[in-house]
């Protein structure tokens, strides 16, 4: 219902319009779909920079670093806070942006934190719509920081062009780098904390890690290239120390690397399918969970079926079925 | 109201003053009534809070100062809203604010001055029914 003069605004550069539509996208839905489709063909310039590791590995701090080198490179650079929402009270706390106090006045840096609202999987649901407003606002990189993760929070692959995982010293053996998780969708290791004992034993153990996997990891990359072998990247490690700055330089070049390397072998074309893939994806599943919960209300013929069910004369995947038919997509 | 709407709050405190206390508890029960609170800690400048005001869109901003600095800062900061063209945030401020001071900031539009000992159910209550929008 008219967004027309925000949109306006936020092709111009305005930054007020630009932190109003991303409260409005972020809680409601029926509102993203109408801004995101006006400024859509907008979108594709800023590059996504993915950062995650557990709570207290030093993530804001590093965005901090990081923002600080970008931005003396005469970049714009978009930041995405993503912190938890209280599964108890549906409030959060969020405290990421006290690190990054040094960039509050920074002419060309926007920083927005939002709760994750109770998604799993690291971000929340209107991350990606957020992206795509701040690369239409002019951000020639966007960093989007994860809640603080444990294993299996992935969801940034699918979102950001390059995934950095940080780990500290001393935080799990050599067993927790051979699990299945975000050690496998990184890009780029950094060992923060190097300052820390057991920071190149961290290292090591990274190493014998990818050592063992290098072999099956971005096999995925070629299905979508016919039989054409592309070169594979093999994920870097480096140690830095976000407080001092120490070893940033090295850190920079290796993203620099890395998106080079996406961009010259062509991967970047996959990176950008499957994120169009994963992003119709969830909002198919935002939108199908929706009409099936309003059919389940409004139904009466379904409270027969629950019946059924109860009676043990209709199985619960029998009565999914049934559903299905009723909601006519099958 | 739309589906997901939540109350966004910033909680800060600007100048000098170190003692955030206050400050975090008034966060925490900001979070455990169901908002979203930002915090972003102490030795904020004018600058600093306006910026953030900007970026991060909030409903509400609570200013927490103990200080005495209250009649410097909090005027500047409405200013530089008013410049910046906004006007539908509720701006409050909390600590140690004298009776006498209070007429003069109201006059700039600052609401609460909620002090030591104010129970936390009344700072709760007090944002949800002050929202400017």
């Amino acid at each position: 219902m008219g967004y027309e003069a925000l949109i306006d605004r936020l092709l111009k550069g305005d930054t007020r319009a630009a932190a109003r539509l991303i409260t409005i996208v972020e809680n409601d839905i029926a509102s993203a779909e109408e801004i995101i489709n006006a400024i859509y063909k907008h979108t594709g310039k800023a590059y996504i920079l993915g950062i995650t590791g557990a709570p207290g590995s030093g993530k804001s701090t590093l965005i901090s670093t990081l923002t600080t080198i970008f931005v003396k490179e005469g970049k714009k650079v978009g930041i995405i806070c993503v912190d938890p929402t209280s599964p108890l009270t549906g409030g959060a706390l969020l405290g990421d942006r006290i690190r990054m106090k040094k960039h509050f006045t920074t002419d060309n840096v926007f920083i927005r934190s939002m709760a994750n609202r109770g998604q799993l999987g690291g971000l929340a649901r209107a991350t990606e719509d957020i992206i795509k407003i701040l690369d239409v606002y002019g951000c020639d990189i966007v960093i989007i920081e994860t809640v603080g993760v444990g294993q299996s929070e992935v969801d940034i692959f699918r979102s950001a062009q390059s995934v950095l995982v940080l780990l500290v010293p001393e935080m799990g053996d050599d067993i927790q780098a051979i699990k299945a998780g975000i050690m496998e969708i990184t890009d780029i290791f950094i060992v923060n904390k190097m300052d820390l004992p057991g920071a190149d034993r961290k290292v090591s153990e990274i190493m014998q890690m990818l050592e063992l996997s290098i072999n099956f990891k971005y096999d995925y990359e070629n299905i979508n290239q016919g039989n054409a072998k592309v070169r594979k990247w093999t994920p870097k490690i480096v140690k830095v120390n976000s407080k001092t700055g120490e070893n940033f330089g090295n850190l920079l070049e290796i993203i620099n690397e890395h998106r080079s390397y996406l961009e010259e072998t062509g991967v970047i074309e996959n990176y950008h399918l499957k994120r169009i893939r994963n992003e119709t994806l969830q909002i198919l599943k935002h939108k199908l969970t929706k009409k099936v919960e309003e059919l389940l209300h409004s139904n009466s013929q379904i409270d027969e079926y629950i019946r059924l069910v109860m009676d043990k004369s209709m199985d619960p995947y029998s009565m999914a079925n049934l559903i299905i038919q009723l909601l006519g997509i099958e | 109201m739309p589906e997901n709407r939540k109350i966004k709050v910033l909680v800060c405190k600007p100048g000098l003053d170190g003692h955030d206390r206050g400050a975090k508890v008034i966060a925490r029960a900001l979070r455990d009534a169901g908002m979203e609170v930002i915090y972003t800690g102490i030795h904020q400048t004018p600058d600093d809070v306006v910026n953030t005001i900007i970026q991060e869109d909030p409903d509400a901003v609570m200013l927490s100062i103990l200080s005495g600095a209250h009649n410097a800062l909090c005027p500047i900061i409405m200013d530089k809203l008013k410049e910046n063209g906004i006007d539908d945030v509720l701006v409050a401020v909390g600590g140690i604010i004298p009776d006498e001071d209070k007429p003069n900031l109201e006059a700039h539009g600052l609401k609460g001055f909620h002090g030591p000992g104010t129970e936390l159910k009344e700072i709760v209550e007090f944002v949800k029914t002050n929202l400017k929008r």
